[in-house]
């Protein structure tokens, strides 16, 4: 079972291809960080799996067939987008009897319990309440709809760090009980090293990496030795590298551990892996930009 | 079934004795954290046979990491003999880690001491650089116990 599946999906608006063949297969009950500078595609990729942007060419289905946006899609996957946007000028109380209302499935009692374990006033105006107050607002009515995909566009963004560790403390004890896949997108490294299980790194449109986190960490170490003595190795990719030293640290991917043999390498954390992407990305663009000028 | 099931204990009657907490920095994987947690707990005396570990749920809510992680967690303290579960009602310690036999442990010293170190000085080498080496041979044998393992692993994909 997959909980998001795409297969040379593409997205070009005007003036900019937002996504670029982009092919994946996550399995149903992961819980996927979706990384990658401003820009990147991430909201785009969102959208897509939400229904809210149609591709311009390949497809996209999510919980095993289903078409974003359908019927059947949208009574099984919750959306919140960027800065969790809720109806300002009404009361919480409110809120929650207008989701009921609109949703087909609502579980009136999971709200009513959880808004109040959060410590959010029943009755004050949502546009009153703190970001982090909102952002937890939100995220108990899309889990209320009992959802089995939930996607999230920078649920912590506008978190201080006691409230973003509130908020992933709840989605996890959610994860837990209800085994839902989620999709998030996020700039902090180590906040998706904690809580993701399979990670999709996205730059300029396309994905460098799509895996479960352990493998990725498995399948990449920092060699530090001279540029020359990664020469011939056999199932090796640079990642990242230091320009320009006689000696120095080299991010490798490789699935052959015995290529190594003989050199200092050592494992490394996913946040080096994935800063080693974003440089090598930056890297490729200033090189192309050097090219054009 | 009900009366059954009332009479389990449940968590709120026998708190668990311990809760986990995370070094983000260390590098060492989460999951292992939270069994080396356990082990340095049962060495202390802290968690003895019979004790319930968190549930799942309550592990993630209190320092917010993926269910997945706290699962491995128990399925490896299960692999290694030290709990057991049982379905609906919890994941109890059933016996003590293994513990090195002090003897085994000063033989060991005393090899490392009347043998490598003193080669190590004869050849002149300093304290850091007996630490840079003893490091670097670690990691070494580490990763080849690694890949030794995962290539077991791509084994069983070709």
């Amino acid at each position: 079972m997959n909980a998001l599946t795409t297969e040379k999906l593409t997205k070009a608006y005007s003036t900019k291809v937002a996504l670029h063949d982009c092919t994946l297969a996550i399995p149903q009950g992961s819980v996927v960080a979706l990384v990658g500078p401003n820009g990147a595609g991430k909201t785009t990729l969102l959208e897509i799996a939400t229904g809210l942007v149609k591709a311009t060419s390949g497809g996209a289905t999510v919980l095993d067939g289903l078409e974003p946006g359908s019927l059947a899609a949208l009574q099984r996957v919750a959306f919140v987008a960027q800065d969790a946007p809720l109806y300002q000028a009404i009361s919480v109380g409110s809120l929650v009897h207008l989701a009921e209302a609109l949703n087909p499935i609502f579980d009136r009692d999971f709200a009513i319990a959880r808004l109040k374990e959060v410590e959010v006033p029943w009755k004050r105006r949502v546009g009153k309440l703190s970001g982090g107050q909102q952002a937890q607002v939100a995220l108990t009515l899309a889990m209320a709809r009992r959802p089995e995909l939930l996607v999230l566009d920078e649920p912590t963004s506008g978190l201080d760090p006691l409230a973003r560790q509130e908020f992933l403390a709840h989605l996890m004890n959610q994860v837990a009980t209800s085994g839902m896949s989620v999709i998030f997108s996020s700039h902090s490294l180590a906040e998706l090293e904690r809580v993701a299980d399979y990670l999709v790194l996205i730059v300029s449109g396309e994905i460098q990496i799509a895996s479960p986190l352990e493998e990725i960490v498995a399948h990449h170490r920092v060699v530090v030795c001279a540029p020359g003595d990664l020469d011939g190795r056999h199932e090796i990719e640079v990642i990242d590298r230091q320009l320009d030293v006689r000696f120095g640290s080299h991010l490798v991917r490789t699935r052959n551990m015995e290529t190594l043999r003989g050199l200092d390498s050592h494992a490394t954390t996913l946040e080096e892996i994935v800063l080693g992407y974003l440089r090598r990305a930056q890297g490729i663009r200033v090189l192309e930009e050097i090219g054009r000028s | 079934m009900d009366i059954d099931k009332d009479s389990l204990p449940t968590q709120q009657d026998h708190p668990s004795p311990i809760s986990f907490g995370l070094d983000l920095r260390s590098g060492v994987p989460t999951y292992l954290q939270l069994v080396q947690q356990v082990e340095a707990a049962l060495r202390l005396g802290h968690l003895q046979v019979g004790d319930r570990l968190p549930k799942v749920k309550d592990v993630v809510s209190s320092i917010a990491i993926n269910p997945n992680t706290v699962l491995k967690a128990y399925r490896e303290l299960e692999i290694r003999g030290i709990t057991s579960g049982r379905p609906g009602v919890g994941t109890f310690i059933v016996v003590a880690p293994p513990t090195i036999s002090t003897k085994a442990f000063d033989q060991l010293r005393s090899e490392l001491v009347t043998g490598w170190l003193r080669d190590a000085r004869g050849v002149g080498l300093e304290d850091d650089a007996i630490v840079a080496l003893f490091h670097s041979a670690l990691s070494e044998s580490m990763y080849l116990a690694n890949s030794e393992g995962s290539r077991s692993e791509s084994d069983g994909d070709a």
